[in-house]
């Protein structure tokens, strides 16, 4: 049986990562394992600190997924290991723990992402996809386009068919977010910590509102949808 | 090697310190005692003699020789302490009340350096001084003396027995150790009581506690009423024990509320998974189903998070990260969270928000603790008439006031509000609401933990849900 939704298997990814998971809890790593293998990806499994180290100082890896509490060294060394070694490959942090403290410790020390236990596995694949991307950043870049909508970060203005559309200063931050990951899918949570900066859960499902009035003001009176709903997900912004 | 139990205790190793300590000071006293009297007495001795020469002398001058032999024979008759010799140039005595010295004595002229041993004519007069004296043996006793060499090369010795000053040193001495012998007897005498009387209170004490320990936790420490350091002591301890008992009571309640209030949403997640089972054949239904059970699985990671985060506060885990918040911006931000869901709903949200509010804290749990609150007024408001929200910030009395106002049905009995930010109390008019029930105590829990407070007051008709937070410079 297939583990990712529907919607996420119809997404055809135009890269196949290499991703390395340390984790030790055996069935947790397996099942990893077999989803991300399922996406596409080419998965290594270490089962411990040390041998996780040896791996990942040698292999060349995409993204990496480490838990913190390892077996021999502990996860959090283990970055701060590679990143010693000049090693930049993008890490996201595994936790079992998930207070706000636990999660800055993790970042300082040299993760790129953190995520608490139990997750969506949806939620985890999103967020590798993202920090994937991150290496060939489109932060450079001054004018995001996808299909005919077209976003310029300087004078923050955004067009659709050379039609002007005003948006709120938090509507332009969250279209510019799901426009630099245009293509991948991004959820709730990921919005609300990076278009918002908050960590917590808000109870109601406020991006949904947030993300419709958006949707509303970009595709109304045109033809064709670009804001997708992937179910059991989040969003995906995509010209059709 | 171990010491018997009554010596293991701190009185005696106390005791024993004192004793060492006392002791050394009395052998010290007792010498320099001992020592200064007998300085004193020696230079007495001196000025006894000096006196006698200058009467010799005097003699010596005015009569020359043969007087000053008279003189010498005529005072050696008197029964003095006194000692007189005088001899010729080779050293035989001519006279005086010495019979025999030590040998050497006469070699050098002055004070003799030590006190030297004699024998005097006549013993009868000697008895008196002499300690072991025995009748008809001579005996030898200890003196001090001058001695002078005359122009002719005879000697003269003027001298003072020691008898009397060695006596009086020895009575000082015996005096001296009697007393300290005295002072140590009755310490020895006090430790031992006091230090009995203290063991046996520790004994008690730990007994109490062990079987307190044993599982008999209403168990207190034995109190005596004397009202002493033990009695303090015990008092403490039995405060101290009382609150443990009062947080273990406070911990098996919550406990118990837990499991009680998780086992309503584990049911739930049980009977939608067997029911995804059911719908085996139908694809669609099937997935839905087994949707249901994810978000319901989801909502409990997220109650138990909450509680989670909850007891941490309240433990008063300081290692969030704190730092200056702009209240101001954060309260701005939260409402702008929210403000497009209360236009779906049809609720007006008013604010009114002070500018430049700042404290010390976690933006974070703040900004968590607010959006609860904007959450619940949305929520409970959205069903009346002209649904209202209103959201203020203002400082006053040098404290940050947020208040959070709704129209909806409010909470009018005082009890219900009282209860409202308890753990899992869901008031009867609030269960058609999803939640968890924990929103309001995450709150409180938040305002608690930055020193600051969450009121509930009663609007006509509604709620006003108020968080002061102390003001930056008074924390």
């Amino acid at each position: 049986m297939s583990i990712l939704p529907a919607e996420f298997r119809e997404i055809a990814y135009d890269r196949r990562m290499k991703i390395l998971v340390i984790e030790d809890d055996r069935e947790a790593a397996d099942y990893l394992q077999k989803a991300l293998s399922e996406a596409g990806h080419t998965v290594h499994l270490a089962g411990d600190g040390d041998t996780g180290f040896a791996l990942a100082d040698n292999g060349d890896y995409d993204v990496m997924v480490v838990d913190r509490m390892l077996p021999r060294r502990d996860g959090l060394s283990v970055i701060a290991g590679l990143r010693a070694h000049g090693d930049t490959t993008p890490v996201l942090i595994l936790s079992a723990l998930g207070e706000v403290d636990d999660r800055v410790t993790g970042l300082r020390a040299g993760g790129d992402d953190y995520l608490t236990k139990p997750y969506a596995f949806t939620e985890l694949l999103a967020r590798i996809e993202v920090l994937c991307r991150r290496a060939n950043s489109k932060d450079v870049e001054t004018v995001y386009k996808v299909g005919d909508l077209e976003l310029d970060r300087l004078s923050h203005t955004v067009r659709r068919a050379s039609r002007e559309i005003v948006l709120q200063p938090r509507e332009f931050k969250l279209l510019e977010y799901l426009m630099r990951h245009a293509g991948q899918v991004v959820t709730r949570t990921m919005l609300l910590e990076n278009v918002w900066d908050y960590h917590f859960d808000p109870q109601t499902n406020v991006i949904d509102v947030h993300v419709s009035r958006l949707r509303s003001k970009i595709e109304k009176g045109f033809d064709s949808p670009i804001l997708h709903t992937i179910r059991g997900a989040g969003y995906m912004l995509r010209a059709t | 090697m171990r010491l018997p139990p009554g010596f293991r205790t701190t009185a005696a190793r106390l005791s024993a310190l004192y004793t060492l300590l006392f002791g050394v000071c009395a052998i010290f006293l007792v010498v320099y005692m001992t020592g200064l009297s007998w300085r004193m007495l020696a230079s007495q001795t001196r000025e006894t003699i000096n006196e006698e020469v200058v009467g010799l002398a005097n003699a010596y001058q005015r009569g020359g020789l043969p007087l000053l032999v008279r003189v010498i024979e005529r005072r050696a008759g008197q029964p003095s302490a006194n000692l007189y010799l005088i001899t010729d140039p080779n050293g035989r005595i001519l006279s005086g009340n010495v019979q025999a010295l030590e040998p050497g004595v006469l070699d050098t002229e002055g004070w003799t350096d030590q006190p030297f041993t004699y024998q005097r004519y006549g013993d009868t007069s000697q008895t008196e001084y002499s300690q072991d004296a025995r009748a008809g043996t001579p005996t030898r006793h200890a003196a001090m003396a001058l001695v002078l060499r005359l122009p002719n090369r005879m000697i003269v010795l003027v001298g003072r027995d020691l008898g009397e000053p060695e006596r009086f040193r020895l009575v000082v001495r015996n005096a001296l150790i009697g007393a300290l012998g005295i002072m140590a007897a009755g310490g020895l005498l006090i430790w031992f009581f006091v230090g009995r009387r203290a063991l046996k209170h520790i004994d008690r004490v730990s007994e109490a506690s062990r079987r307190i320990m044993g599982g008999d936790l209403n168990g207190r420490l034995p109190v005596s009423g004397a009202g002493d350091e033990f009695d303090r002591l015990s008092e403490n301890l039995n405060t101290m024990l009382a609150r443990i008992a009062e947080l273990n009571e406070g911990l098996r309640q919550v406990s118990a509320n837990i499991a009680h209030d998780l086992k309503t949403p584990l049911t739930r997640l049980r009977n939608r998974a067997e029911a995804a089972l059911g719908e085996r054949d139908d694809p669609q239904k099937y997935r839905e189903a087994l949707e249901q059970t994810i978000a319901e699985s989801d909502q409990l990671i997220r109650t138990f998070n909450a509680i989670l985060m909850i007891s941490r506060l309240e433990a008063g885990y300081s290692a969030e990260p704190a730092g200056l918040v702009d209240l101001s911006e954060l309260v701005r931000g939260v409402v702008e969270l929210y403000e497009p869901v209360a236009e779906e709903m049809g609720v007006a949200l008013e604010v009114d928000i002070a500018p430049a509010l700042e404290l010390y804290g976690n933006r974070e749990l703040i900004a968590q603790a607010a959006s609860n609150i904007v959450d619940n007024a949305i929520k409970y408001s959205a069903a009346g008439d002209a649904p209202k929200v209103t959201v203020s910030l203002e400082r006053k009395n040098g404290k940050a006031i947020l208040r959070v106002s709704d129209n909806g049905p409010g909470i009018p009995d005082e009890h219900d509000r009282g209860r409202a930010t308890e753990r899992f109390v869901r008031l009867e008019q609030s269960r058609s609401q999803p939640g968890s029930g924990l929103g309001l105590s995450l709150a409180k829990a938040v305002m608690k933990f930055h020193a600051g407070r969450l009121d509930l007051e009663p609007l006509d008709p509604g709620l006003s849900v108020v968080m002061s937070f102390p003001d930056k410079d008074t924390k």
